[in-house]
């Protein structure tokens, strides 16, 4: 699960993470408000939607940016007045963008340097890992790939946490003085604390900031968290913004179901993760698109079946629907009565391809010929993909 | 014959009287697995099925009973207390079917691991099954057969595929292990490798990965020098949209490192043959053994 930068904000105010400054708003009355209590000079407008690359983005209106200085709370109003109710394009938020509700107005800090700053759970080394570079504010991609040698990496021990000399040391080897280590090192230390007590896997502060005073302080913040540890944080899942999600995953995630909307036209149903992808491998091997992915996970039930079948039924896109099932967990005479109930509730005029296998298939295969709904059956995985590509040729 | 597990294991459950627990103690039971003991905390005394006596701590399981394997299927939020109870009571062979882990609970528990003598297979697993023998797990057992191919795999239903591509095929299995899809993880491919090259009975076996990741071109790359069975493979999610994550947290490609191509070629390096779809993994094994 991804969160808001204003969000974050109040994440690092919580666990003393130093950031400036700022609230967030919906309108422009709200916007003149917040840069009025701020008090600053000048401000920056930024807006909130769950993608990096903002400040070099353009908006679907033609306007330029979605981080703008302001050097009164009434230009701040009129900034956010050409961000809010439009849509956003950047690099990373796809070309159909995001739309803007919010804005973050933060106080504008004088800078004297940028750095990158991130701690991420690494699957290879089995721990955090602190990754920083003195090179902040450009795509951290580009660094790693052209000047690797300027990001550093730091394994933390699970158990015994980050150390001040850790945190020292990361300081000074991405170019902080001996004044500056000690405010760096703690935010650092604040960050970790932050990462480890939300079960984060990932949190990014690029730009980490030197101020012309002399202060350390993060100026973005992107969040990633554990969905499996959510269950531990009701007060992280409260921060979930389904309207930034595709609509087809958030109705799927009510059911538990996992989905992920594609551009193709074939949708499958499978349970399992590998089985799941392995099945839109070989749909795009015999020159077939795939609409989706979606496991129905080990113990589906009834009930989840059906809606399932509702969201990819209900996806203009989908020419025909493949059902892969090769039950352990999963009983296939439930799939099969899933995929029963769901045909008698939805109008579905599309084909539907079924290969059944494992727990129980007998009877699921039973309970399909005896329903007599009109479906295609498939011998095994191969067969099943040519008949389901034939199908929409 | 096998690795790991075989007629000789003596299997306890833990969360034998939950839902799922129960149905797959039964599952194991009726296919012959030696089921001597369960574990759930405050039922001490009772007798699951009229025939498996139920313990309140791992501990007193393993004095009474003589386990000396363990199949987890506790709830997210206390599997890895369970995992750690079953390592501190020495059990060797720890299965933890349980999905949806969190993460930083593995890393805990893989520090704990790493002062032990105990084997952990998964978490996030389908388990581990020596054919005719011993089910560990939550497989169906009927599409197994007794044989001497190893099967080695990430993903629960994509096992299940390729053991019935083989057993179709004719090609009966030493032992299937479900090594499970989170990125933090127990037993990894090349561990299994090792245990399949090393294992006199075991003719040849097959590896299916998946996207994310490197633990696939670590075995390929120990394969190519270490093991002359022949080995065929299959990695899934090559058509999987890059960044997106597919279900298992450990399905993310990251820094161009952990996609389908560089295993692909990876174990291609290695002599490996590859199955081109998942339709064809058991004929990629037969190929294998030309
Ligand atoms: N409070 C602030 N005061 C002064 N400058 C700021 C402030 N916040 C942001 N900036 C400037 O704007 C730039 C872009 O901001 P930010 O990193 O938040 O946007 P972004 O587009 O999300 O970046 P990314 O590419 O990392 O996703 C920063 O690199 C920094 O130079
Ligand atoms: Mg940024």
């Amino acid at each position: 699960m991804n969160i808001h930068e204003y969000q974050a904000k109040e994440l690092f105010d919580k666990y003393g993470v130093a950031t400036p400054a700022g609230g967030v708003a919906e309108t422009v009355n709200q916007v003149i408000e917040v840069a009025r209590e701020l008090g600053t000079d000048t401000v920056v407008v930024k807006a909130q939607i769950h993608a990096g690359g903002r400040g070099k983005g353009t908006f679907k209106s033609g306007f330029q940016g979605g981080v703008h200085l302001c050097d009164s709370p009434e230009k701040a109003g009129e900034i956010a007045g050409k961000m809010l109710g439009e849509v956003l394009v950047t690099h990373q938020s796809g070309e159909e963008g995001k739309l803007v509700n919010k804005v973050l107005v933060a106080a504008s800090v004088d800078i004297d340097k940028e750095f990158y700053f991130a701690i991420l759970m690494d699957r290879e080394t089995e721990r955090a890992v602190i990754v920083a570079s003195s090179e902040g504010g450009v795509d951290i991609e580009d660094v790693a790939e052209n000047t690797p040698e300027k990001l550093i990496r730091v394994p933390i021990h699970p158990t015994l946490g980050l150390q001040g000399y850790q945190a020292r040391t990361i300081a000074k080897q991405i170019g902080f003085t001996s004044e500056q280590m000690r405010p760096a090192a703690k935010l650092f230390a604040a960050a970790y604390k932050l990462f480890m007590a939300t079960d984060c896997s990932m949190v990014e502060i690029n730009p980490l900031v030197l101020t012309t005073d002399g202060e350390v302080q993060a100026l973005d913040a992107k969040f990633g968290f554990d969905d499996n540890a959510l269950f531990r944080h009701p007060e992280i899942a409260a921060l979930r913004d389904t309207d930034e999600e595709d609509p087809r995953e958030v109705a799927a995630s009510k059911f538990d179901l996992n989905y992920i909307g594609l551009d193709g036209n074939i949708a499958c149903m499978v349970n399992g993760a590998g089985l799941a992808m392995a099945t839109m491998d070989i749909i795009k091997h015999y020159g077939g698109d795939p609409a989706n992915f979606l496991d129905v996970g080990g113990g589906a039930t009834e009930e989840q079946v059906r809606e399932a079948f509702r969201i990819l039924a209900g996806d203009p896109k989908v020419e025909a629907i493949l059902v892969n099932i090769f039950g352990g967990i999963m009983q296939c005479d439930v799939i099969a009565q899933g995929i029963i109930n769901a045909a008698e509730e939805i109008e579905m005029n599309l084909p539907l391809i079924v290969r059944l296998e494992g727990t129980n298939v007998a009877e699921g295969r039973k309970l399909l010929e005896e329903s007599g709904i009109n479906l295609i059956t498939a011998s095994d995985l191969g067969d099943a993909a040519k008949k389901a590509v034939e199908s929409v040729a | 014959m096998s690795v790991l597990v075989n007629n000789d294991t003596r299997l306890l459950v833990q969360g034998i009287t939950g839902n799922s627990g129960a149905t797959h103690a039964r599952g194991c039971l009726e296919y012959g697995t030696n089921v001597v003991s369960g574990v759930t905390p405050g039922r001490g005394g009772q007798v699951f099925d009229d025939k498996v006596p139920v313990f309140d701590t791992v501990v007193e399981a393993r004095e009474e009973s003589g386990c000396n394997a363990t199949m987890i299927f506790v709830p997210p939020a206390f599997a890895a207390d369970s995992i750690m109870e079953a390592v501190d009571a020495g059990i060797e062979l720890v299965v933890a079917i349980t999905e949806g882990i969190p993460v930083a609970d593995m890393m805990r528990v893989k520090t704990k691991l790493a002062h032990s003598k105990s084997v952990l297979i998964g978490p996030n697993c389908p388990g581990i099954i020596t054919p005719g023998q011993c089910k560990i797990g939550i497989m169906p057992g009927y599409i197994h057969k007794p044989g001497d191919i190893g099967v080695i795999s990430r993903s629960g239903t994509l096992t299940y595929e390729a053991v019935w591509q083989l057993t179709e095929a004719g090609y009966g299995q030493s032992t299937c292990i479900g090594i499970g899809g989170d990125p933090i993880h127990g037993m990894t491919h090349l561990q299994a490798a090792q245990l399949f090259t090393e294992d006199p009975d075991t003719r040849a076996f097959i590896l299916i990965g998946e996207i994310g990741g490197s633990e696939e071109e670590e075995a390929a790359a120990w394969i190519k020098e270490n093991c002359d069975k022949p080995v065929a493979a299959f990695i899934a999610g090559a058509t999987a949209p890059p960044g997106r994550r597919m279900g298992h947290a450990g399905a993310i490609i990251s820094g161009g490192k952990g996609t389908a191509s560089a295993k692909q070629e990876a174990l291609r390096d290695a002599g490996i043959v590859l199955a081109d779809t998942p339709a064809e993994m058991g004929a990629a094994l037969i190929k294998a053994l030309g």
